[in-house]
Parts: structure tokens; C-alpha cells; sequence
């Protein structure tokens, strides 16, 4: 998915079809339907120049109806980072991301710890596998009030949480200020993943790691399975 | 008529705001010793026109609700006035 303004649609776009060999469309903000697409991802940057909050502008393209009824449907649809921000602001998923408490934009290396394996996106992953994946934002302090928190806490919606190399959920670990250490959350079905991480930027050896990849081969996989049940 | 509405929109009390915490350092640093605390939000002014006060009153609530303000986050209160710039 391509708002005005997104940026890491090109390295999304290349894991998919460079590093994976899938199938590749890209979806422009305007665009009428999903082209058929089996997942959509919504990357990273800064759509509508962020104006008047993250993600706020994008939820009002004409493709977000589309998006919308998507997930309703039981659609695959992942947001990473900014487009993590729009699923929030187009109520696809609790809560919302603030500023830092740094204050800073951070661009480093963060090491999360998976707590869901069953879904599409994680399923092969182990329970409780320590990815290392890097962040690149400066809003992205997930926050959500104590009643929804605790709501999505017993739901098991939380998928990934920042920690240390060795997985232990420290305050050092976390970047951001994310109440519970949250890096990432899933709806009620499990269908829709929002995460601040960039697992595009980790999907190759020569980028550092390949974490990342794990994520995007879950969801090729799922599709497998999908086409064979 | 065309009215003029000015929006307030603030982080809610609950909502960590490091901007606001970032400028009160700065204020304290400055010697504004008795400054207690500092929340950094939006003013966004929206020209509409409207019969009554009571119907802008009505659609600025609703343009707060729908786009204006994040009710996750955000909390928000406004004053219309009749517009005196045109």
C-alpha cells in the first residue's frame, strides 16, 4: 500500500517478490479494490506528512474502505510502523501510538520476544522466540487506557514485546515508553497485525539479520495452506 | 453566517506528554523556577458557516470526534465565534 508520503513500500515490495518470489502489487492510496492481493501491507514513513496526528489523514483514502472491509472479511492485513499508526487511527486496532518519551526519533536495533505463534504472521516462529528486529520512529510509544489494556492483556492480543537479547522484558529494553513493553498487537481474530519494528529492513544477510524474514515467510506460508486446505 | 471556531485540543491527563516535560525543563532552566507543569497540545482554527450558534457548536463536536481528536489519547473543548475577518 502506497500513501503520499509512505517509504518503505519499494523495501516491502522487495522481499516480497526479490527475496520470496511472490506475487507483487503495489496499491496506490486511490486505487479502487485490493488488486486481489492475498495480504496488504501497510509500510512504514510518513503518510500526509503526518499532519494533524500519524495516520490520521491516510484512514480517510479512498482505498481505506477497501482495507476496512478486507480485515472484516478475515483479510491479512499488516502494518508496520507508520502503517501501524493508520490501522490504530482507522480503529482496525486498539489503542495508539505517541511520541517517544525520549522525546527522540530512534533508529537502533530492538530485540522483541513473541508471544503469539499461532498466527498467520508468527506461526513459525517458537513461542517465546527472541527476534532482533530495528525500529525507526519517533511516535511510536504504543499507549491504550488501563481498560483496554487489560482487555487486550486477557485477549492474548499482544504479539510482540521489546526485551533483551535473552528475552527478559526490562525497562532498559523498551525504546520507546510502549506501556507493557508493547511492540505489537493483533485484533480479536488475529487477522490484522500492527508492529512499530521493521522486519523489511532485516530480511536479507548483507542488511544485518534476517529476523525479519521469518515474519514474511509465516504469511507465504499461511497463504500455502490456505490454497491446499 | 460564517463563524469562527477555535479548537483546543490537549493530551489527556493519563497520556505521558514528553513534549510538555521537555519545555518545562526548558522553562526551569530559563530561571521560571515556579513553573509546576507543561502540557503541549494543538489550536486549530476552522471557518464554517452555520445559521446558529448552536448548529456550528454541533458540527465542530462532530468534525473533534471524527478527525479532529484522537478520543484514545486526546481531549478537546472549543469556543465559536461569529467571524469577524471577512
Amino acid at each position: 500500500m502506497v500513501f503520499p508520503g509512505t517509504w518503505s513500500d519499494r523495501d516491502c515490495g522487495w522481499v516480497v517478490d526479490q527475496v520470496l518470489g511472490e506475487d507483487l502489487r503495489y496499491l496506490w492510496h486511490k486505487d479502487p479494490d485490493l488488486k486481489g492481493c492475498d495480504c496488504v501491507i501497510l509500510p512504514g514513513g510518513f503518510s500526509y506528512g503526518d499532519h494533524l496526528r500519524t495516520g490520521a489523514i491516510a484512514r480517510f483514502s479512498p482505498i481505506m474502505s477497501s482495507v476496512v472491509d478486507f480485515a472484516e472479511g478475515g483479510g491479512l492485513v499488516w502494518g508496520i510502523c507508520n502503517g501501524f499508526q493508520v490501522l490504530c487511527e482507522a480503529g482496525l486496532l486498539p489503542g495508539a501510538l505517541i511520541r517517544n518519551d525520549s522525546t527522540e526519533f530512534r533508529c537502533e536495533w530492538t530485540h522483541l520476544v513473541a508471544e503469539r505463534d499461532d498466527l498467520p504472521f508468527t506461526h513459525v516462529l517458537e513461542r517465546h522466540e527472541v527476534l532482533r528486529i530495528p525500529i525507526s520512529h519517533g511516535e511510536g510509544a504504543y499507549f491504550a487506557d488501563p481498560t483496554t489494556l487489560s482487555r487486550i492483556e486477557q485477549n492474548g492480543q499482544v504479539v510482540f514485546r521489546y526485551c533483551d537479547e535473552r528475552g527478559m522484558v526490562v525497562p532498559a529494553a523498551n525504546p520507546n515508553g510502549s506501556v507493557h513493553a508493547i511492540a505489537g498487537i493483533t485484533n480479536r481474530r488475529g487477522n490484522v497485525l500492527g508492529m512499530m519494528p521493521h522486519p523489511e529492513r532485516c530480511s536479507e544477510e548483507e542488511l544485518g539479520g534476517v529476523d525479519g524474514l521469518k515474519l514474511f515467510g509465516s504469511v507465504v506460508h499461511s497463504g500455502l495452506q490456505v490454497l491446499t486446505a | 453566517m460564517t463563524r469562527l471556531a477555535k479548537v483546543i485540543v490537549t493530551p489527556k491527563p493519563v497520556v505521558n506528554d514528553p513534549q510538555g516535560l521537555t519545555v518545562k525543563q526548558g522553562l526551569r532552566q530559563l530561571g521560571f523556577d515556579e513553573v509546576a507543569d507543561v502540557r503541549v497540545g494543538k489550536y486549530i482554527e476552522v471557518r464554517l458557516s452555520a445559521e446558529t450558534p448552536e448548529a456550528a457548536r454541533r458540527r465542530v463536536k462532530e468534525m473533534c470526534v471524527k478527525l479532529l481528536a484522537n478520543h484514545v489519547i486526546e481531549d478537546f473543548r472549543f469556543d465559536v465565534e461569529e467571524d469577524g475577518s471577512g
